[in-house]
């Protein structure tokens, strides 16, 4: 018998009926409806499936369902109510996605720094960022919209 | 699939297709069936009514969008094209993926399909012609309403306006009327000084969608009742699966079926962790346990012992070169290589297909729909008519995605399931499965004048043939021009030079990799002419620039890549200075590369690149920039970290963490400047990549390192 497995999903309390070990991943994206987390490796190296637990960013291919009970896991589709967090929006003024399949995991990642960190440095910044693949190269974008978003006075054109 | 050039000039308004759309409204295709045959054009002709611009009576205006959207930015600079001419905003636009039908054939590859950087030169003419002639039919049918004369209306934002100036009317409301009337003699396309969208900074259509998760990709499918599935194929090079052990996965939950397919033994789910459990439960031996023939060091001496051997192709020859070689007192000699590389898209391989006995749809990431719908008939039997491809966005493409392996196995686990079909491989099956970019290894040598510039040019390389799995055809005389590009038609005055290419096919599947063969060529080429001046004791931009006196557009763009770098300053203690230019798809890069010591530990970092960039005209100017930042990234990744080899007939490499992509903190400073120049767009998607390797190649030498001539390049 799979026990319930209560979490909190996007500020929403829910119980879920699947397997505690299902990677958190795949309930969300195949029982959940929840496809914007993405899977790159399944192997916790693309950093693609990076969602928040708790505020933090984790691998969610790699986190069992059971680690998530009790705890609030937050998905790109719940960092803002109307896709107009800081980021999103630097994300669009500089134009950083371009096959677009890696940036939920971008933007969760740099969601959680600038969180903890809202002027961060160059180094925390790389730091935050590294361990999210992106194989078109928008990392120079993704630097420009991070310090964008934290620093909206500089950029009010 | 190659690009074949410009190819025949088409009389396009000929082929310019009016119809009336179900239900009213105005349908406009343009049909390229006759102009070109692609390698399986049967399938494409005689179906499907396909049109490019559809204006419906309700006022949507669709642009059937039938490039794929693999992050190149076809799903903004193709809309940018029609929307120009027939005067209305992009917000105004729908985009539908197009269907598989002749209309929708890229005429610079021959069938309908997306890669080789050709997506808006191909478009360039035809779109915005169909965006004019629909204006104009718009334009008259409101004239005609009116009884006013059509020269005094003007269309724009999507309405036809009264010479009043206060009466409007429509699209939608005019959509009919324009259908029924006849198809203008000629229509007059806006001068470059009325554009309104080409060549202005636009917002990327697809962007807020890719911002809040909400883009489907093709892992993105969800069907009624759709399963889920993996094939296991076997590791080993040229074997098969000999034996299979199925009764651990089979008694996982959620598991379905195993059975052996085709291309070996697919495991079926209710869901996708349950499919990656039943596949790593799953044994599977192959036969023979080992193939030595895949083995790296016997496939990299393989190539080397035909550099020297007897007959090869000639690919260019001009003048006496091997004659000039032979006299020479002095020749200049360099072996390169370049290793196998995998495509690594972030979103792995899949396909989600439905299959009945009398339909197929197939939902697929896909570079190539013609040849998806080909997969599919050749594996159902279903007449095409009864075949649907339904492209999804790609996450990346690269190449990889013209192939139909996972096409297959999506299709056919449909037809013996009965139900719908997600076909998943893993990341491992995509390292281990993948259609690499080939090994290749190339012969150099040249003469220099007295005036210390090279006189005869030899150029011999050695690898497998790429096209002669995916487009015979083009293959003839042992000449691959999938290996040659970017070897060839060099932009510099060598008075005698010669080409060659020897094929030697190798035990490994190769395919098209971003750039093609220029990614191999340009990186040979560029380091010997560093590697020449440096014999001659002269500066590599200067022997460029001399022996590019007749190439204004190429002087140009190295002359204005060496000012941004600031070339001719004196640089601090260890740094060293690279510059390379590269050609191709109507469009020139040049780019310098600054190395400096690391801050600690010793060894080299990449502190910086300039890149300065001629498209011709640039559509879409800041995504230009973008495919320019992102191809450095690319090219530095390639040229620095990676490397696919093969031990005892298997990949070696299985996951990520063995082959070593460039990450966010290995990002150098990147300066992108666009030259203004000519009235029609170059391609750019697999152009900026290709000075990378050899402009740091060359400042790694400046510093002071050894003269590299392998790929992966050593910073150490």
């Amino acid at each position: 018998m799979d026990a319930m497995i209560s979490l909190t999903l996007n500020g929403e309390p829910m119980r879920l009926d699947l397997d505690p070990d299902m990677p958190l991943l795949w309930a969300l994206r195949d029982h959940l409806g929840l496809t914007g987390t993405r899977y790159g490796c399944g192997e916790g190296e693309c950093g693609a499936c990076t969602v928040h637990l708790d505020g933090q960013p984790v691998h969610s291919c790699t986190l069992p369902l059971r680690a998530a009970a009790g705890r609030s896991v937050t998905t790109i589709e719940g960092l803002s109510p109307d896709g107009r967090h800081p980021l999103q929006l630097a994300w669009i003024v500089e134009e950083v996605p371009q096959c677009g399949y890696c940036q939920s995991g971008q933007l969760m990642s740099a969601a959680a720094l600038l969180a903890a960190h809202p002027q961060p440095t160059p180094e925390q910044i790389d730091a935050a960022m590294s361990g999210v693949l992106c194989r078109c190269g928008s990392y120079a974008r993704i630097r420009r919209a991070i310090q964008r978003a934290a620093n909206p006075e500089v950029h009010n054109d | 699939m190659t690009d074949r050039g410009s190819g025949p000039r088409l009389n396009r308004r000929a082929l310019l297709k009016l119809g009336l759309l179900a239900g009213g409204g105005l349908v406009l295709g343009i049909d390229a069936a006759d102009a070109t045959e692609g390698p399986d054009a049967a399938v494409a002709t005689g179906f499907a009514p396909g049109a490019w611009l559809r204006l419906h009576t309700d006022g949507r205006i669709v642009l059937m969008l039938a490039r794929s959207e693999m992050g190149q930015g076809v799903t903004s600079t193709l809309p940018m094209l029609v929307a120009e001419e027939l005067e209305v905003g992009l917000d105004q636009l729908d985009l539908e993926p197009a269907p598989v039908a002749s209309d929708y054939v890229n005429r610079l590859l021959g069938e309908q399909a997306t890669g080789c950087s050709t997506s808006v030169r191909e478009a360039w003419a035809p779109l915005r012609e169909a965006g004019a002639v629909a204006r104009t039919l718009l334009v008259r049918a409101a004239a005609a309403r009116w009884g006013v004369a059509a020269e005094d209306c003007r269309a724009r934002r999507g309405a036809v306006h009264h010479p009043d100036g206060e009466t409007r009317l429509d699209y939608a409301a005019l959509a009919e009327a324009a259908a029924r009337l006849p198809l203008p003699e000629r229509v007059t396309l806006k001068p470059p000084a009325q554009w309104q969208l080409i060549g202005t900074p636009q917002h990327r259509l697809d962007t807020p969608d890719k911002v809040v998760g909400a883009a489907r990709y093709g892992l993105d499918v969800r069907l009624p009742g759709m399963l889920y599935a993996s094939v296991a194929r076997c590791p080993l090079r040229g074997a098969r699966v000999s034996a299979w052990r199925a009764d651990a996965a089979r008694a996982l939950p959620g598991v379905v079926a195993v059975l052996a397919v085709r291309h070996g033994i697919a495991v079926v789910a209710r869901d996708t962790w349950s499919l990656l459990r039943g596949r790593a439960a799953l044994e599977v031996d192959c036969d023979p346990v080992a193939d030595p023939a895949a083995d790296q060091a016997r496939m990299e001496a393989r190539l080397r012992s035909r550099l020297d051997a007897r007959g090869a192709a000639l690919a260019e020859s001009r003048g006496d070169a091997l004659g000039e070689l032979a006299r020479a007192e002095q020749v200049l000699e360099a072996d390169y290589s370049l290793p196998f590389l995998a495509h690594v898209c972030m979103e792995p391989m899949n396909c989600t297909a439905e299959v009945s006995a009398e339909r197929c749809v197939i939902h697929v990431p896909t570079q190539a729909q013609q040849r998806a719908l080909a997969t599919a008939r050749r594996i159902t039997g279903l007449a095409p008519e009864r075949i649907e491809v339904r492209t999804t966005l790609l996450g990346g493409g690269f190449g990889r995605r013209v192939e139909q392996d996972f096409v297959a196995d999506a299709v056919e686990l449909a037809q013996r399931l009965g139900q719908p079909v997600q076909v998943v491989w893993t990341r491992a099956d995509d390292f281990a499965h993948d259609h690499y970019r080939p090994l290749t290894c190339h012969r150099l040598r040249a003469t220099l004048g007295e005036d210390g510039l090279p006189r005869a040019w030899y150029h011999r390389i050695v690898g497998p043939s790429v096209l002669a799995r995916l487009a015979p055809e083009a293959v003839s005389d042992g000449l691959d021009p999938a290996l040659v590009e970017g070897a060839t038609a060099l932009p510099y005055a060598l008075p005698a030079r010669r080409i060659e290419y020897r094929r030697a096919d190798l035990p490994v599947s190769v395919g098209l990799w971003r750039g093609g063969a220029r990614a191999h060529n340009v990186y040979v080429v560029e380091s010997f002419l560093d590697e020449l001046a440096a014999t001659a004791g002269r500066d590599p931009l200067a022997l460029r620039l001399a022996l590019l006196e007749d190439r204004p557009r190429a002087r140009a763009v190295l002359e204005r890549v060496a000012a941004l770098a600031g070339w001719s300053q004196p640089l601090a203690p260890g740094h060293g200075r690279g510059i390379a230019l590269a050609t191709g798809y109507g469009s020139l890069v040049a780019q310098v590369v600054e190395v400096a010591p690391r801050a600690e530990g010793g060894g080299l970092r990449v502190a910086r690149v300039w890149c300065v960039v001629d498209c011709g005209l640039a559509v879409d100017p800041d995504g230009v920039r973008a495919q320019m930042e992102g191809g450095i990234a690319f090219g530095l990744s390639a040229a620095l970290g990676e490397r696919i080899s093969f031990a005892a007939g298997r990949v070696e490499q299985r996951r990520l963490a063995d082959y070593r992509l460039l990450r966010f903190d290995e990002m150098p400073e990147v300066e992108v400047e666009l030259v203004e120049a000519a009235a029609t767009p170059g391609g750019v998607g697999d152009l900026g990549p290709l000075p990378l390797a050899p402009a740091l190649a060359a400042a790694i030498a400046a510093a002071g390192g050894e003269r590299q001539r392998a790929l992966p390049l050593r910073l150490a």
